[in-house]
């Protein structure tokens, strides 16, 4: 089973419920891997105390004219064809501006002469480790690097194929998100009651349901901001798996990258009904 | 020679448009005979990427030999330079203004991008 968990906003509590539930499935006696895919900043194993024991270098391959066989102005395919910009003509030569390229391949496939030969450019790590038992994988992007999805792709598949995979996307509604979301079999979406953790609810809902994938929500710090979360939630007919109350305590314990479960036993109650929740809504068949 | 100016408009009272790569259009200035054409650069002011690139290999495809505008990032500039086309970055208010003072020695050639890059 694959689980995404995402939050339009930052700061809204993806990483707390990720890595809360992944301790509680994993107490239960689950096989349960945390694939952390927020590759820009990457902290789900602070909350695991996790030790990495394999680290892999990534790259994607970007293209490189090779001018002795390069066809020039009467072809222009590579250039012309690439949505990404990466490639101009100038100077009569073909200039390949690498950090641009999202590594599709296509001027590969279309150069005639097989002038475009393959370099390489580093995207950044790949790497897995456990903490407090639970199976723990992640990337982390190389500084300059512009581009995350290829490295969350890489991330994703290196998940086991069998247990429970628990990816805990990055902030926002943008590629990488999409990206994180590809093949999973169930969306949680963790959102904060306040004007702008609702405003940014919305747009991820819309987001899964483009995407056509079930999804269930989670309201973090209930009890602060107001009840138009739930009024919203209430309106759409979305399923709402918990509620994880607003509390000092439990901000104090985050800061201090503690997993609540170990410092207030009394969320593994709401844990235990999120898991409960959300198989009831899979076997359903939610939407 | 041909300069190639960066222009919020299609005419040399136009206002000069501050950006390299996201200029609505280029005005082509020939300087032998005081005649222009114009291109308008609608489809990479609306690039999601790369359109400082795309702008200067416009620029080298209308066979200019320097380029007037308000600021140049890294890309663009290491593109033109590639091309051999020469960078003056001015403050002139107008296409008319820019081309007066390149005329007159009032430019000075940039040597490198005044601007870093963004995505």
């Amino acid at each position: 089973m694959r689980l995404a968990i995402i939050s339009g906003k930052g700061g809204t509590g993806k990483t707390t419920v990720a890595v809360n539930l992944a301790l509680y499935l994993q107490k239960e006696g689950q096989k349960v891997c945390l694939a952390d895919c927020d590759v820009e900043e990457p902290n789900a194993h602070f909350f695991l105390d996790a030790a990495w024991s394999r680290e892999n270098r990534q790259t994607v391959a970007v293209p490189e004219i090779n001018n002795t066989k390069c066809l020039g102005e009467s072809c222009l395919q590579c250039v012309n064809e690439c949505r990404f910009n990466s490639l101009i003509w100038i100077a009569d030569k073909v200039m390949v501006f690498p950090e641009l390229c999202h590594a599709c391949g296509l001027c590969f496939f279309l150069c005639p002469v097989q002038a475009v030969d393959e370099s390489t450019r580093e995207i950044g790590l790949v790497r897995h480790g456990k903490g407090r038992g639970v199976e723990v994988c992640g990337g982390l992007l190389r500084i300059g690097e512009a581009m995350a999805p290829p490295l969350i792709r890489r991330v994703l598949k290196s998940t086991p194929g069998q247990g429970i995979v628990i990816a805990d996307a990055p902030p926002g509604t943008s590629c990488p998100v999409m990206e994180t979301l590809r093949d999973v079999d169930y969306v949680i979406l963790v959102g904060e009651p306040t004007p702008f953790g609702l405003h940014d609810f919305k747009i991820a809902v819309e987001l899964v349901r483009k995407l056509g994938l079930a999804l269930g929500t989670v309201i973090n710090r209930d009890g602060m901001g107001d009840d138009q979360m739930e009024k919203y939630i209430r309106h759409e007919r979305l399923p709402l798996l918990a509620r994880l109350p607003y509390s000092r305590k439990a901000a104090a314990a985050c800061s201090r990258a503690e997993p609540l479960l170990e410092a207030m036993p009394e969320f593994k109650e709401i844990y235990r009904n999120m898991w409960e929740n959300l198989q009831k809504e899979m076997q359903a068949g939610g939407k | 020679m041909i300069i190639a100016v960066s222009s919020q408009g299609q005419e040399l009272k136009s206002p000069l448009d501050p950006r390299f790569g996201r200029a609505t259009h280029f005005i082509f200035y020939n300087t032998e005979n005081d005649s222009f054409a114009v291109l308008n650069n609608e489809p990479n002011l609306n690039a999601a990427q790369g359109a400082g690139i795309q702008a200067a290999q416009a620029v080298s495809r209308a066979k200019a030999a320097a380029v007037i505008t308000g600021h140049c990032g890294p890309k663009a500039f290491s593109a033109l330079q590639a091309g051999g086309i020469a960078v003056y970055l001015c403050k002139e208010n107008t296409v008319e203004e820019a081309i007066q003072a390149y005329k007159k020695g009032r430019l000075e050639q940039a040597e490198e991008a005044d601007r870093s890059g963004h995505w």
